[in-house]
């Protein structure tokens, strides 16, 4: 499989506790304060890769950079650091108002979490597909209409719903538009930030297999973010579990939901709730996150909140160490390990 | 359920009147439920759970009128209750936790001062002590620092955090009912875990009866004993959780949960339940709402629905899927 996204190191600060503009910086420096301010690391130097038509799920909780990584990698915001390849194009390296004019704007689109507030409320249900496909195909009239309907159709949007306002159509129509204006300008990698988080599991269960069908016909890469990870854990191949600003876990879906090495991975398994199962005595976690605020760099994130937390978790950050197709950032992880050096057999 | 219900909805009907035609958003709905237990009330957005829980707490919207039943909570018939006696109930005997946080939250007050004005008009505080009140109350809700945090505005915290703020509100009375409407939607698993332990561990405490509002029947199962599952306004469905997800006889309950993710081994696997709610307004509704949608529908369907009551399993359903009586759980009866 060839790599279609390369994210290598990166990261993503935001200075806190005063103004940014030029006055303030003035003023602090006059009152002698600081020099620099204080900086959330929002994404702390992270890399992954998505292959050329794999679906890739995103978890973690919120606070934790999900939405920030996203951000960055569809080049809404800047990164601080670090490189954001698409085939053999680098991102990173244009601002990203500068990027929304760049041609390789529509390789890579996103479908936003509720499609009732992404939506323009003035637009129709046709105006909303139709945009990116003025501004980025530079398509008119005839030829715009031709492929708004064709997408409609292709999501299952009926086409008489088109001239409608996304007030006047159901939850599940409106996903169905958003998932169209992604889809129309053919991107090699849709970004879905929760997709079906409004909608009713009756929905949920069709939006989830348009999704499915459309990646299968338009041979699109997926990164799915979410936070159900029973959905996660039926649509995508692989999955990356993220917590304050790191990956701390990632493997293919299935084996990682099955037997979860790294702790926080495991709380956020046992904390799906399941139709069969009253839920006692699961692992839960307690306290709070540690700030993400200049966090040093030799404990590990997850420190405090863990129930190991060891001496040896607050003098060294646990390194992403890769055992098999699996990687793991945690000092423990092996005893974790299920049988996978063994051969496997069938589950 | 031997015991005196907390709250028991007897037929309860309400009506919204539209320019568009007059709504029967509920008909006929009835459940209970006892002191300290929780059930929780299922469906589709749109099936009328917000709806009556709205009529109970008695802020349906001025459009809304409630045609028929009774609401009695302890002696009190809440929906005949007077503005005045309803104001010295809410708060204090029932309590809700509303979908939303950040809106349900007064936007320009910080929450310290929102939980301190509950426990000074509830709580029988002293108006001095409530701001230190508030802070524990905060404390118990799992906040850290919570002095700090209760001099934060609402959009100053997490939907998590916010989410905490509305129970800690909502228990500051320590009410004998609150009714959580959706109360971890939008949060994550691990926040929704947490939440849903700290109302349970609260409700326990406390003795307090919940009413618990979802769309996620694998929640639902796993915080409540009791489901009550809603469509289009009628209760279709009330079975004690294990047996409704062992046997449920109801078609609509079994297109429900066939359509859990959690029960699939792959996406082609789930089922989707086919159709759409009916539309409400229409004065030709079947006495069945789901008859349109339902594949079990047989002529009987035209008749006015069985009026199953009683304390097992109730179904609203003329031709319900039978009951498989070899694995019948034995302790059902319980």
């Amino acid at each position: 499989m060839t790599t279609l996204l390369d994210v290598a190191d990166v990261s993503k600060l935001f200075a806190v506790g005063g103004g940014p503009g030029l006055w303030s910086r003035l003023r602090r420096r006059l009152a002698g304060g600081p020099q620099t301010l204080p900086k959330v690391h929002a994404v702390d130097d992270v890399s992954f890769v998505i292959d050329q038509g794999e679906t890739v799920g995103l978890v973690g909780e919120s606070g934790c950079g999900k939405s920030t990584l996203v951000r960055a990698l569809t080049r809404l915001v800047d990164v601080s650091d670090g490189s954001v390849k698409l085939g053999s194009r680098e991102l990173s390296l244009k601002p990203s108002r500068v990027f929304a004019r760049d041609r390789d704007r529509a390789r890579i689109q996103m479908v936003f979490q509720d499609a009732g507030e992404s939506i323009n409320p003035r637009f129709t249900a046709f105006d909303a597909i139709a945009d990116p496909l003025r501004r980025l195909r530079k398509l008119r009239g005839a030829a715009l209409k031709a492929r708004v309907e064709t997408v409609a159709a292709q999501c299952g949007l009926p086409l008489q719903l088109l001239s409608r306002f996304p007030h006047q159509l159901s939850g599940g129509q409106r996903a169905r538009v958003g998932i169209a204006r992604a889809v129309a300008v053919e991107p090699d990698l849709l970004v879905l930030d929760e997709p079906t988080a409004a909608l009713d599991v009756s929905v949920q269960v069709v939006i989830l297999q348009l999704l499915q069908r459309l990646k299968k016909e338009c041979g699109m890469s997926y990164l799915f973010v979410s936070h159900d990870l029973s959905v996660v854990r039926l649509l995508c191949d692989r999955v990356l579990v993220m917590y304050l600003g790191k990956i701390v876990e990632s493997g293919p879906a299935a084996e990682v939901f099955e037997h979860p090495l790294h702790p926080y991975t495991q709380a956020l398994v046992a904390a799906v709730p399941r139709l069969h199962d009253n839920g006692a005595g699961r692992l839960r976690l307690t306290g709070e996150p540690r700030s993400p605020i200049d966090p040093d760099p030799n404990v590990c994130r997850f420190y405090g909140r863990c129930p190991r937390s060891t001496d040896a978790c607050k003098t060294a950050m646990p390194a992403l160490r890769a055992f098999g197709d699996r990687r793991v950032a945690c000092h423990f992880a092996e005893e974790f390990l299920p049988q996978p050096l063994q051969p496997k057999t069938a589950v | 359920m031997t015991a005196v219900p907390a709250l028991s909805v007897e037929g309860l009907s309400v009506e919204f009147r539209t320019r568009s035609g007059t709504v029967r958003a509920l008909d006929n709905v009835s459940f209970a439920v006892g002191k300290g237990e929780t059930i929780a009330l299922v469906g589709e957005s749109g099936s009328g759970k917000s709806v009556t829980a709205y009529a109970v707490m008695g802020i349906l919207d001025r459009a809304g009128k409630v045609t028929a039943g009774r609401a009695m909570l302890g002696g009190l018939d809440l929906l005949a209750a007077t503005p005045r006696q309803l104001a010295e109930v809410r708060g204090r005997e029932l309590a809700m936790i509303f979908q939303n946080p950040r809106t349900a939250l007064n936007p320009i007050r910080p929450v310290g001062r929102q939980i301190a004005d509950v426990l000074v008009r509830h709580g029988n505080v002293p108006r001095r002590e409530a701001p230190e009140r508030a802070i524990e109350m905060l404390r118990a809700v799992g906040i850290t620092d919570p002095a700090r945090r209760a001099k934060a505005y609402p959009f100053e915290m997490s939907g998590g955090m916010c989410q905490r703020v509305m129970i800690a509100i909502a228990l500051a009375a320590k009410p004998s009912l609150l009714i959580a409407d959706e109360p971890t939607t939008g949060l994550d698993v691990t926040t929704q875990a947490v939440i849903m332990d700290l109302v349970a561990e609260l409700a326990e405490k406390l003795g307090m009866a919940t009413i618990f509002i979802t769309h996620d029947l694998a929640l639902a199962g796993q915080r409540s004993s009791r489901i009550v599952v809603m469509h289009a306004g009628h209760v279709v469905e009330n079975a004690p959780t294990r047996e409704l997800f062992a046997h449920p006889r109801h078609p609509y309950t079994a297109e429900l949960i066939a359509a859990t993710p959690d029960a699939a081994a792959s996406l082609d696997e789930l089922a989707s339940v086919p159709g759409a709610l009916p539309d409400l307004r229409r004065a030709d509704l079947p006495p069945c709402r789901y008859s349109e949608r339902c594949p079990r529908k047989i002529d009987a369907c035209a008749q006015p629905l069985p009026q199953a009551t009683g304390s097992g399993h109730i179904i609203a359903c003329w031709n319900p899927l039978p009951l498989r009586v070899i694995d019948r759980p034995t302790e059902s009866a319980a």
